[in-house]
Formats: structure tokens, sequence, C-alpha cells
């Protein structure tokens, strides 16, 4: 900061929270930050390969869209991050920090688990299927309940809490893992490989179809709830201000378990979606760290699901073509996660420039 | 039997030090009000710039000296924990983003370069195999000379490298310097009240900056540690595990106390390998038992919540960015 | 004569169009104590934080002992001796007294709190404190915190100190001991501003009295030669005519009767003391008061925002004739019983309104839950919020723009605009008209009249004595949380309700 001379009366500078900033220049303003950090990026890949960027760029690409196959594992992951985003959005839009997605998946997904792997082989597979949708559902309730009901009784720090809660359900699912797996090679295979019990049919012949119908079934769902519905407009309410919510006479406490109910459900639907549509098999990475990344799709997209279809598939196209570089050039697929983490510290740092403005004092006019 | 219990104490040290440069690292920025979801990435960070520089340092000369390895590698490892936890506080201070967004990419980024480099690092020096920093393990390992003529006491308790003794004495140094001095009296006042701190004359910018990068730089050691004197040189990729999260855990468990972290990080040290010591333990079981450090810490958290007991609350402030003109 | 401690000289302070101070005089000697009077926006404070380097004067002098200084922060101030207690303390919790007296400092020398600890004995033993340095902040009373921050000036070496409305927290008892530390300090040389607006205490410790009135300097007085109605006159000054029209309440039936309430905050401070009142249709009830007297309070209870210790709040509900006790109800409840009650708070986007939703969702505030399905209904709160733009001549560059853009005056026709939307049968309105200017200000009062005429029970709290004498048909006079008289708006004469806002507890008139 500039320190002013003897003779100045105030700072030269200070800066002022901005009180609105056109839409387009908002957007002009990411448009940047993007811009800026793929070319960090490309810098960084440059000076670790040594190949012309445009060439790095062109393998990314292709690592997404290079066929058919790759194609569709883009839209698996893109579906699956999507999901898990749209899972922790109503509970961030309360300003409840719910950083216990990836446990809550889990535990959804290991209760699908427990159904497919003990009674698979005894019901039939409609049955089945419906019977581990509503177990991964309720499994991912519980998980996302407990923090919240704590949070509305005591006030209970819930960013810890859901945090702790992850390895929790890490444990329970390496402990289940062990129990199914009698070898001691902690790993399971896939899991009802013949009959395929609790398997997600394919659809048209696609593989995770399914999946990917019902993110995007449910993407739309999240905005209509978010935007249209009652409930979201008193959890947006209570996330703004609960002094306005008690004034209107919301029930701050009912809303916030009932929000992380929502939020459980869909992370426990995720889970299901995971266990039955795509692995067949459960570890203790079912989530992949998604949970986390969600977090920072849901917060890039202002929690907009729609906006958030842009800020999956912006990750997850920069993983997956991450990866591609990473074979191509016999390097760890690590790679990636520095490349999330460079373009996520671009943008939330530019929002900066969107909220704030740095003016002279000389112009300015202070407050009250 | 003794010699089982003191072999089991010997191990909870050992993994209860990483744990201690951690939470003491958090510890310290945490008090600033700056809660640093970041440091599971910063403790990768701390331990991958060692590795790389004591790689580099290894590979150009024939004959390498115990003390520069240690020095070069100790150098690199608070340097790159410093660089990360510098972003984490420009993002956060100065562009006033959000504390857990930034704090969870750092983490992302962290671990990512961890395993990047250390799973490139050989390719990109077009070497194979792994990487097994020899003699830089052997000297951080090189524990007391006395050590070994003190019979069991001294294979339990004064076997370690220097790094063990460090990541204590700094945990006692920061509860002095916390609870002791005008520095740590102002630290605290600003992760309590950083509008009372400003009113007071405090600069609450350099004493968030300064903290979260000297936190972040003890933070990393403790991953410095680990590759060096536990693994003795060599990188796994993940190998530091979840470790750092641990750490952050402990901070809640100790109620935000560097001299309790100490025994904290033993106790969840000891709990994070007791499974090995107990005999008779399934495979399975095994697992249940690791669950322990996070159902005890979420236990701490509900009863401190419930109890509302003033002098256990995390500090007022932690999580939120202090813009002046809010107030 | 020996030079002045401070002496303000023509000291301008403007923000934006509002002059807060305007050529403002001020002489301060040493071992005296001066009480700086004047009503709630006459610029007290403002003066102040340009004392203590807060704000910066716009013109004008500020000399110490003396010399000419120039303040430009809080630390330049510190170096002049000079120390200033906030209203709002500025105390961390968890710190002890002691802790929070040394925050900041820079002094020589190895930090040891026990030294603290015995140096503030010694200042509280020479001044006639009682603390012990060693007790943390959120076990403390609010006048042992206030002590706190006393100490914390004198422990800086203050020489002059500014009190900014030091009693309205307190006790009779602890005022009692305030003042005697204060006398204490004049003894020992220190020279001591005390913002105020309450004449007995102003005559009780103070030496002379400046008075400021709407940002301008009036005059000072010495102690010994005022009288509380010199001062009152000199506060208020003449009555301005503002030529707000006042229709005569037609069919003027019971329509809110509040009946003994107390209420207790939640650090065991009684903030309303056995308040009866009735409100009735077709009327204007204003309520007048020193800010914080339970103004807020008294309107959350009613609206179902506050719990109460004792009481009853009886609704006479004009279509059935049925009487509705609204105590302990959620306001919710109070809805489904048919009372339409709307409220104007205060703290209009931090309540009333949410400043990042756009002017349509902020209409549906009151009405989401219409309808029977799980949607908002968001078509009539559109033609609502044009209705509301339009009539009330909102400027704004759509309905979907979000409030807090708004300037201040239009976020509050939109919230009034709101609230009147549903031909309410009580409406409560809080200083709906601060930082308002002229035009928008009569627009809400048309607006309220209009309410009256309707035959909705207004309930207005104000702070600018000349509109509530010409606004409204009753006014109630409340003095730290009681009831110190009810006046005819017609008949009611200004310095009469400056004396029931200032009177002491327990002289409840009526």
């Amino acid at each position: 900061m500039n320190k002013p001379e003897k003779a100045a009366r105030e700072p030269l500078f200070h800066i002022a929270k901005r009180n609105g900033i056109a839409w387009w220049k908002a957007w002009i303003i990411r448009g940047v930050a993007i811009l800026a950090s793929l070319l960090v990026c490309a810098l960084i890949i440059v000076l670790l390969t040594k190949q012309n960027p445009l060439e790095v760029y062109g393998a990314m690409i292709k690592g997404s869209f290079g066929s058919q196959r790759k194609f569709w594992a883009l839209l698996q992951n893109l579906a699956m991050l999507l999901c898990i985003s749209l899972a922790v959005t109503p509970a961030f839009k309360m300003k409840f920090w719910n950083l216990g997605a990836e446990g809550q998946v889990l535990f959804g997904g290991l209760c699908s688990m427990v159904l497919m792997f003990e009674i698979g082989d005894r019901l039939p597979n409609a049955v089945l299927i419906l019977a581990m949708l509503i177990a991964s559902i309720l499994g991912g309730v519980l998980w996302a309940l407990i923090p919240a009901v704590f949070k509305a009784k005591w006030n209970t720090n819930e960013s810890l809490f859901t945090l702790m809660m992850n390895y929790v359900a890490i444990q329970l699912v390496s402990f289940a893992i062990m129990v199914w797996v009698p070898s001691g090679s902690s790993v399971m295979g896939v899991v009802n490989a013949s009959t395929k019990a609790g398997w997600l049919p394919d659809l048209f012949g696609k593989k995770y179809l399914i999946n990917i119908l019902i993110v995007a079934i449910l993407t739309v769902v999240m905005f209509v709830y978010l935007r249209f519905s009652k409930h979201g407009y008193e959890l947006a309410v209570v996330g703004e201000s609960e002094n306005t919510a008690r004034y209107i006479g919301i029930n701050v406490k009912k809303v916030i378990i009932r929000t992380m109910i929502l939020s459980g459900a869909v992370c426990g639907l995720a889970g299901f979606l995971l266990v039955s549509g795509t692995n067949h098999t459960i570890s203790k990475d079912l989530a992949g760290g998604n949970g986390f990344t969600a977090i920072m799709v849901s917060w890039l997209a202002k929690f907009n699901p729609l906006l958030m279809v842009i800020t999956s598939f912006l990750i997850v196209f920069l993983q997956r073509g991450a990866g591609e570089i990473a074979t191509n050039f016999n390097l760890n697929t690590s790679i990636a996660d520095i490349l999330t983490g460079i373009i996520i510290f671009f943008i939330i740092g530019c929002e900066f420039f969107i909220n704030y403005q740095i003016k002279s004092t000389k112009s300015g006019k202070e407050g009250k | 039997m003794i010699s089982t219990i003191a072999s089991f104490i010997n191990a909870a040290i050992i993994q209860g030090i990483p744990l201690l440069f951690g939470s003491t690292g958090e510890i310290i920025t945490e008090k600033t009000g700056n809660l640093n979801l970041g440091i599971p990435g910063i403790m990768y960070v701390g331990g991958i710039s060692g590795i790389i520089a004591g790689y580099i340092y290894e590979h150009s000369t024939d004959t390498p000296v115990p003390l520069l390895c240690i020095l070069i590698t100790l150098a690199a490892s608070l340097f790159g924990s410093a660089l990360l936890s510098f972003i984490y506080a420009f993002l956060t201070q100065t562009l006033k983003a959000n504390q857990n967004v930034t704090g969870l990419a750092l983490t992302t980024f962290g671990v990512g370069v961890g395993n990047f480099f250390g799973g490139s690092l050989l390719k990109l020096f077009n070497e194979s195999g792994s990487i097994s920093l020899i003699s830089t393990g052997l000297a951080y390992k090189t524990s007391l000379p006395f050590a070994d003529k003190l019979g069991l006491f001294g294979k339990t308790f004064l076997s370690f490298g220097f790094l063990a003794y460090t990541a204590i004495l700094i945990a006692l140094v920061s509860s002095y310097v916390l609870n002791r001095t005008r520095t740590g009296l102002n630290l605290r006042a600003i992760g309590e009240n950083p509008a009372t701190a400003d009113a007071a004359g405090i600069n609450v910018n350099r004493y968030k900056y300064l903290a979260t990068i000297i936190g972040g730089m003890i933070a990393g050691l403790g991953g410095l540690y680990f590759v060096m004197d536990y693994t003795a040189g060599a990188w796994t990729n993940n190998g530091f595990g979840d470790r750092g999260w641990l750490a952050i855990a402990i901070v809640i468990f100790a109620l935000w106390k560097p001299k309790s972290a100490i025994w904290s990080s033993f106790i969840f040290g000891g709990l994070y390998i007791i499974c090995v010591y107990i005999p008779g333990l399934s495979s399975s079981s095994k697992e249940l038992i690791k669950m322990l450090p996070y159902v005890v810490t979420i236990l701490v958290l509900v009863f401190i919540s419930a109890k509302k007991k003033k002098e256990h609350q995390p500090p007022q402030s932690l999580g939120l960015s202090y813009f002046r003109e809010d107030r | 004569m020996a030079n002045p401690a401070i002496e303000l000289r023509n000291i301008t302070k403007v923000f934006g169009s509002i002059v807060a101070n305007k050529d403002v005089n001020l002489t301060v000697y040493k071992g005296e104590i001066l009480s700086l009077l004047g009503e709630n926006g006459s610029g007290k404070t403002t003066l102040m934080n340009m004392i203590s380097g807060i704000y910066f004067p716009d013109a004008g002098q500020i000399f110490i002992d003396g010399q000419e200084v120039v303040i430009r922060s809080p630390k330049d101030a510190f170096d002049h001796k000079i120390g200033m207690i906030h209203q709002h303390f500025k105390l961390v919790d968890r710190f002890t007294a002691a802790e929070n007296i040394v925050l900041g400092l820079k002094e020589k020398g190895k930090f040891n709190i026990k030294d603290v600890e015995k140096k503030v004995a010694e200042i509280s033993a020479r001044y006639g404190f009682e603390i012990d340095p060693s007790k943390k902040i959120y076990e403390m009373s609010v006048s042992e915190k206030q002590t706190v921050e006393i100490i914390k000036v004198l422990y800086r070496g203050a020489n002059i100190l500014i009190l900014d409305e030091p009693t309205a927290v307190l006790t009779p008892q602890e005022t009692e001991k305030l003042f005697a530390v204060i006398r204490n300090m004049r003894e020992d040389g220190k020279a001591i501003i005390i913002i105020t607006h309450k004449l007995h205490e102003v005559l009780a410790v103070s030496d002379k009295v400046a008075v400021l009135r709407k940002g301008e300097y009036i005059g000072t007085v010495e102690t010994k030669d005022a009288t509380e109605s010199i001062l009152t006159e000199m506060m208020v000054g003449k009555k301005i005519s503002l030529n707000i029209e006042r229709s005569e309440p037609k069919d003027a039936v019971d329509r809110l009767c509040v009946e003994h309430i107390d209420c207790v905050s939640r650090d065991g401070v009684q903030i309303l003391k056995d308040i009866s009142f009735t409100a009735r249709a077709g009327e204007i009830l204003g309520i007048a008061g020193i800010a914080g007297s339970g103004q807020r309070e008294l309107l959350e209870s009613i609206a179902g925002l506050q719990k109460l210790h004792s009481g009853s709040i009886i609704y006479h509900n004009p279509k059935t004739g049925a009487q509705e006790n609204l105590r302990d109800k959620t306001p919710t409840q109070i809805r489904e019983l048919g009372v339409r009650l709307s409220f104007v708070p205060e703290d209009r986007l931090g309540m009333g309104l949410v400043g990042n939703m756009d002017i349509i969702d902020n209409m549906m505030l009151r009405s989401y839950r219409k309808g029977k399905t799980m949607f908002l209904e968001r078509k009539k709160p559109r033609t609502l919020a044009e209705k509301i733009i339009r009539d009330l001549e909102v400027v704004t560059p759509s309905a979907t723009t979000p409030v807090r853009r708004l300037s201040g005056g239009n976020v509050q026709k939109v919230l009034v605009g709101r609230e009147i939307s549903s031909s309410p049968t009580v409406l409560m309105a809080a200083y709906p008209v601060r930082g308002l200017d002229i035009n928008s200000s009569y627009l809400i009062y048309n607006l309220l009249n209009e309410q009256k005429e309707n035959g909705a029970a207004v309930i207005f709290v104000g702070e600018d004595l000349d509109v509530l004498i010409e606004l409204c048909d009753r006014i109630l006079v409340l003095s730290s949380g009681r009831v110190t008289g009810i006046v005819d708006g017609r008949t009611a004469d200004k310095n009469e309700i400056g004396l029931l806002m200032t009177k002491a507890e327990g002289g409840a008139a009526e």
C-alpha cells in the first residue's frame, strides 16, 4: 500500500465494494482470467514437455473428443462431477459449508454395494436396482443429516464436521472391502460380473447413457427447484440474511435440515450411479475427489445449475486433456490436478475485480 | 510385551511427528482467522520440494555432504510451502476470495504437484526406477549418538532424526509466542475480532500474511519429515495419504493449543498404527480402528459446540475475510 | 490563562450533500468536563470522530495545548494523547481485561501480563475503578466492559478523553460510579468531553455544555447558568412548520392493546419495562425517544420477533370482532390468525429486504407462501413491483435490479410499498424517513396518512420531533424502556416531549 506523504491527508488509494457491475463486464473479467490461466497452464506444459503449445492443446482436445469412447468417457465424468456439484449447491446457497460430499457419495455408494453384494442374486434385477437406489439415497441423507442436525441445534461448525465424516465413510468402505475380499488384497473386483445383477442396463447400447440422462434431468430439476420453488426461495433468503428469514417467519432450523437432506440425497444418488451405473465395484476413491472439486464447480458457477454444466465441463476437459498429455509424454496424470488448481486460482482471484474496485481517494466519496 | 509397547510408542511418535508439524502450522494460521484447508496440499509440496532439491543435489555430485543434503532440502521445502501459503494468503487476504474454496483448490494443486513430480521426476531427467535419496535420507535419520547406549528408553524416545525434536520444539515455541508475547496477543486478537485489532493499531494484513506463511512452512516440514526420515528419501505417490486432514482434525482435538497438539499428535499417530500392534485383529477390524481419530474429533467438535465454553471455541472470525469498510 | 487542552475552530465536515458539521467551535481546558449535547443526527459523533482521527475535517483547525495539529489517523490522535471511548466497545471477548488494555501497544521491554495487571490495578486505584484485570471480557457486565475501555485509554496516557454516550447502557447506580470516576479524572487534570443527550446528567457532571443542532454549533454555556429548559430549547430549537397534512381520525376504535409488557435481553438487561398503550384504527401513534430506548424491541415484540417476559398484546380483529393475544406467536402464526400486520423495520437491507435479490423477489418475501403448489408465483409480485415502481416513482433500471443497487430513498419506497400493499390493519414503521431526502420523506408521510385514512392503526417511530408533532395524532414517549408519557400531537410542545425523552428512570408520567 502506498504510504501517504506528510502533507497528504488520506491514503491515495483505497478499495471499495462495487455497487454492481454490468454483467458483460463481469464476464469479460472472467474470460480474461480463464485465458490468463490457460496461458499459464500452457507455459507449464511447454516447460515440462518442450513441445509446441498448440500441439499440446491439440492433444488435450484429442483426449476429450478424439474417439467415440473418449467422448463418452468425457460425458460420463462430466455427469458425475455435475451430479455432485448439483448436490452441494443448495447447501452452499444457504451458506452451509458442506465439505462432506465425498463422504456422502461414498456412504451412499456403500449402501448400494451392500445390497448388490449381499442379496444381488436373490432379487429380480429391477427390484434390486430400485432397492439400491433407495438405499443409496437414504445413506447419503443420513451422512448429511448428522452434521445438519448438530448445526441446527448447537451451531456446530459444519465444515469441519462434514470434513471428518468423509474419513469415517472412507474407513467404513475399507472395512467393508476387507470383509468382502477375504484375500486381503484391499481391492474389490467387479461385482456380479456374470449376472450383472444390480447393474444399470445400457441404453441404446450405450454404457453410461442412463447416468448421463439422469444427471441431465437432475440439472434441470435443480435449476427449477432453486429458481422457481418455494423451498429454493426460502433457502436463498436464509443464505442471504437469517434476520430477514426470521422477519418473514421462516423456520431457519427446518430449512437447514431440509436442505441438507436434499443435498445428501443427491450425493447418495451419485453414489448409486457410480456403483450401479459405472464401476460395479467400490473403493475408497469412488468419488475420486469430486466431492471437493464439486465445491469449486458450484462456486465458480455462482450456484447456477445451468452454468455448472459449463464449469464442470471446463474442469473435466482439463483433467482428461491433461491425462492425455501425461500419457503421450509418459508423465504422471496428476498434472491434471495442477492445471485444475491453477484455473481455479485465477477464477476465484478474478472475482475480486468484479466485486471491488480500487479507487483513488481524491475523487472518491466517503461513506457515512 | 514391554518391547512391543515400547516399539508401539516409538511408532506412535514417528507417526505423530508429521501430524504435529501440520497441526502446529494450522493452529498458527487459524489463530489469525484463516482456515487454511490447503494444509494437506502444502504438506505434499513441502515433501516434494525437498525431494526435488535433494535429487538434483545428489545427482550433481558423487560424494554428497550430509550437512549440505539437509540444508538444501530444508531450504527447498520451506520455500515450496511458503510459496503455496503465499498463494493462499494473497487470494484470501488481498483478493478476498472464499477461504474454503481457496483452501480446497490449494490442496488439489499441492497434492497434484507432489504426485506429478514424484511420478515424473525421473522421466524428466531421463532416468528410470524410483526416487530414492540415500544420502539425504541417511542424513535426516541420524539420531543422537548416545541413544543406542540408553537401552530401551533410548530406543523408544531418543532414536529419532533431528526433525522430530524440531517439531516438538516448534510446538513449544509457538505456544510460548502465542500465549506469552505481544506478537502472540496481537495475532490471537486478529483471529478473534479483526475489527478490534485494527482499531488498536495492529496491522491485520501483515499479521495474517505472516502467520499463514509461517504456519504453512511449519506444516510443510511435516511433509519433509515424512519423505526424508520416515521413508528415508523415497517417494511414493499418495504415500503421505490423508495425514494432512488428520492434522486439521488434531487442531480441533487440541482445542487450538500447540502444546496440546504435541500429545494429541502422538495419540493420533498411535491410533493410526495401533491396529498393527493389537494381536489377533482381523484386517477388517483394523480399518474400523483407523476410523477412531475422526470419530473422536467429531465428538470433540460436538462437545465443544454443545458446552459453548468460550475457551474451547474456534477463533471467532475463523473462515471470514476481513474488510475494513465492512465494519 | 493557560492554553486550552483542546480547541476546535470552525470545523466543517460534509458527507455528500449532507453537512454533518458546520463551523463548529469548541474549547476544553485541563481539569474540565464538557458535555456535548444534541439530538440524534446533530453531528456530535462526527465531530468527535474528527478529533480521534477517524474522519478528517474538510475545513477548520484543531489546536492542542495551543499548537495547531493535524490528526489523520487514530494513531495521530493517540500521539496527541487523545483517547475516545466508543459507544460500541471494541474488545476481544475471550481476552482478559489486561490483555485488551495492552492490545496493539508497542511498549519497550519484555512483555509480561502480570506487569500489565499491576499497572492496571494502579490506574484503577488512582481513579476509583473497580475491576479485576484478569477477568475475561465475556464474563463482564456492560459497565465493567466500559471500565476496561476507559482504562485502555488511560493506560495509553491520554490527557483528553472523549466518551460517546457513556451512560446509555448503564444503570443509575453504575452511572453514579462512572461520574465519580470522571470527577476523579478531572481532579487529575484531564480534559473530558462527554457526548450525551440526557439533560440531568449534563447538569450533574459537567462544567460546560456545548450544544449542536442539525450539524450547527449553537453555543456553549456554563453549567451553573444552565437549566433543563434552556438546554432543551438550545437542543431542539424553535418549532419549524413542515405542512404535513393531518386529517381527523375517523372511527378510532381500539385495534392493538399492549398491556404491561416486559422484555429482557439475552445479556439480562431489561429493555422494556411495563409498557402499556393502545393503538387505534385510523390514527397515527408516534413513538418518540432517544435512540435505543426500546423502540426496536417494542416493535419486534408486536411483530412476533422478540420473546417477552410478561404482558400481553391483544389484537382486535375488525372483521370478526375477535380478540387475539399475539404474545409468543411467530410471524407465521400471527399471519395465520388473519392479522394483517405490516412492519417496516429500521434495518431495511438487513431485515426488511434482501439486498442481493431483485425487486420482484423482494415483493415475494411476504407473499411467496400463497398458492397450493410448491412453486413460486412470480406474476403477481411482478405486477406489484411494477405498480410500486410506477406509483412511488422508484428510480431503478428495472424490476429485476437487486435492491442493494438502489439509493436509500428508493430502497425505502420498495419496502414501504410492499408493506402497505397488503392493506394492513396495523402498520408499524421504524425510522422510515431516516437518510431520505425531503421529497421521499413527504412521499412516505403521505403513504402513512393514506393508510391511516384507510383505517389502519399506524405506529410511527421517529426521531425528528417536528415531524412527530405534525404527523401523529398521539405521541408516546419512551425513555430507557419505559413509557414516560403519551401526549396529543395537536397540542404537544416540543420542549415537553424533549423533557419526557430524557426523563430519568422511575418518573413515569400519566
